[in-house]
């Protein structure tokens, strides 16, 4: 892909830093602007600039961008200055996640807490709303908005496959496995997508349309990244992966619904499908399995695992509400400030 | 995710408290006229509740009836 358009003064000076060679000293002023970004910032989660700069700096750990050097990728100074974005997004998600309820740290339990606290999820139901009432047009924009993830599908919580061991480690493969299609190209999950996409006449290439990702949905997508990179979050990572498998399998099939509605079939659909079936299986292993066998390896990490749930159904309440308080509307959901291609 | 399915092929099929089957290793699923039906790649979950749209397999609808069966 290639770089963004800035949305405020610090990925601003994060991309002509980017564009510069890492050798020569262009990031003295990086963490100044991001104090000063961070000290004015009203909510971290929603906040263009910060969202879009972490953004940049998690994806030079991913593919990176077609016009940056690879070697700024372990550059001291963007690294501290991710630590610090990191700290502030790292607390407003705990705050968005909530208090946290104590939980026995066996596999049961904590698959029975995991479970429950999808059931409870009381988020708006983007799925319904795609099932019943999107026109064409609207589910291009669910499609463009889930991109950012889903043509990456299962890279971040790649991450956490070194860090965990035993029977947490292999469940974590197990669903991975699955993930990327058992290693067969046309079944890896990101390529189903890319296929849906193309579908519906959009881009598939990562990155595309970064342009017109709001914040909140970046956040979605750091917020996987930022558990999934950091060893001292490995709970989380567990717990935000038995959520997204527990919350998945039912709108999925509203997806699939709703893309017939609008008179689509496979191929497009495939993505879809293929997610009701594997979903229904990937909850089981993520909750009783991964989350629980860590649990029951490391009992000190149940909170951080019920955080890591928390705070993926809050974060996408956020989004889905911010979707559908647009569309309701008959207003785009997409990222439409200034520098946003259209 | 079990240790002994994968050495030694055999069927293992995991009880889901209030959910599927989970089916790994080697296995194959017949109709009632004995023909073969399709499985993905990987573990299978078999309804239990009855309620899938899916059926044989599991489509996470116990969790909208509330399925109990036994654990």
């Amino acid at each position: 892909m290639y770089l963004p358009t800035p949305r405020g003064d610090l990925s601003y000076a994060l991309n002509n830093a980017l564009l510069c060679n890492p050798s020569e000293d262009s990031t003295a002023y990086l963490a100044s602007v991001a104090e000063d970004r961070l000290g004015s910032s009203l909510d971290v989660i929603y906040d263009e600039d910060l969202q879009l700069s972490l953004f940049m700096l998690y994806e030079l750990h991913y593919r990176g961008f077609a016009e940056v050097d690879d070697r700024w990728e372990w550059n001291p100074a963007l690294i501290s200055l991710r630590a610090k974005i990191e700290e502030g997004f790292e607390d407003a998600l705990r705050d968005v996640a909530g208090s946290i309820s104590s939980v026995e740290p066996s596999s049961s339990e904590v698959a029975k807490a995991l479970f429950a606290l999808a059931a409870n999820d009381a988020g708006p139901s983007v799925s319904k709303f795609i099932q019943r009432k999107a026109n064409a047009d609207q589910a291009r924009e669910f499609l463009i908005l889930k991109s950012i993830y889903q043509l990456k599908e299962a890279d971040p919580h790649t991450w956490a496959i070194p860090k965990l061991a035993g029977r947490a480690k292999a469940a974590m493969v197990e669903i991975q496995a699955d993930e990327y299609g058992n290693g067969r190209l046309s079944r890896m999950h990101s390529e189903l997508f890319r296929q849906t996409m193309r579908g519906m006449g959009l881009r598939d290439d990562f990155g595309a349309y970064v342009d017109r990702i709001p914040a909140v949905t970046l956040a979605a997508a750091n917020m996987i990244s930022l558990f999934g990179m950091h060893r001292r979050l490995r709970g989380a990572i567990t717990g935000h992966l038995a959520l997204y498998e527990m919350t998945s399998s039912i709108p999925q099939a509203c997806y699939a619904r709703g893309f017939r509605r609008l008179g689509y079939e496979s191929p497009v659909t495939d993505y879809f499908d293929e997610h009701v079936e594997a979903d229904a299986v990937h909850e089981q292993i993520a909750g009783r399995d991964l989350a629980g066998g860590l649990a029951e390896d490391e009992p000190g990490l149940v909170r951080d695992i019920l955080f890591g749930a928390q705070a993926a159904a809050a974060v996408d309440a956020l989004a889905g509400a911010k979707y559908l308080e647009a569309w309701e509307t008959g207003k785009s959901a997409l990222y439409t400030g200034a520098g946003a291609a259209v | 995710m079990s240790d002994d399915c994968c050495a030694s092929e055999a069927a293992i099929i995991t009880v889901c408290p209030q959910g599927p089957l989970l089916l790994r290793g080697d296995f194959e699923i017949l109709d009632a006229d004995g023909q073969h039906i399709d499985t993905r790649q990987g573990p299978v979950a078999l309804c239990r509740c009855g309620g899938s749209a899916i059926k044989p397999f599991c489509d996470g609808t116990h969790k909208l009836i509330k399925f109990e069966g036994r654990k």
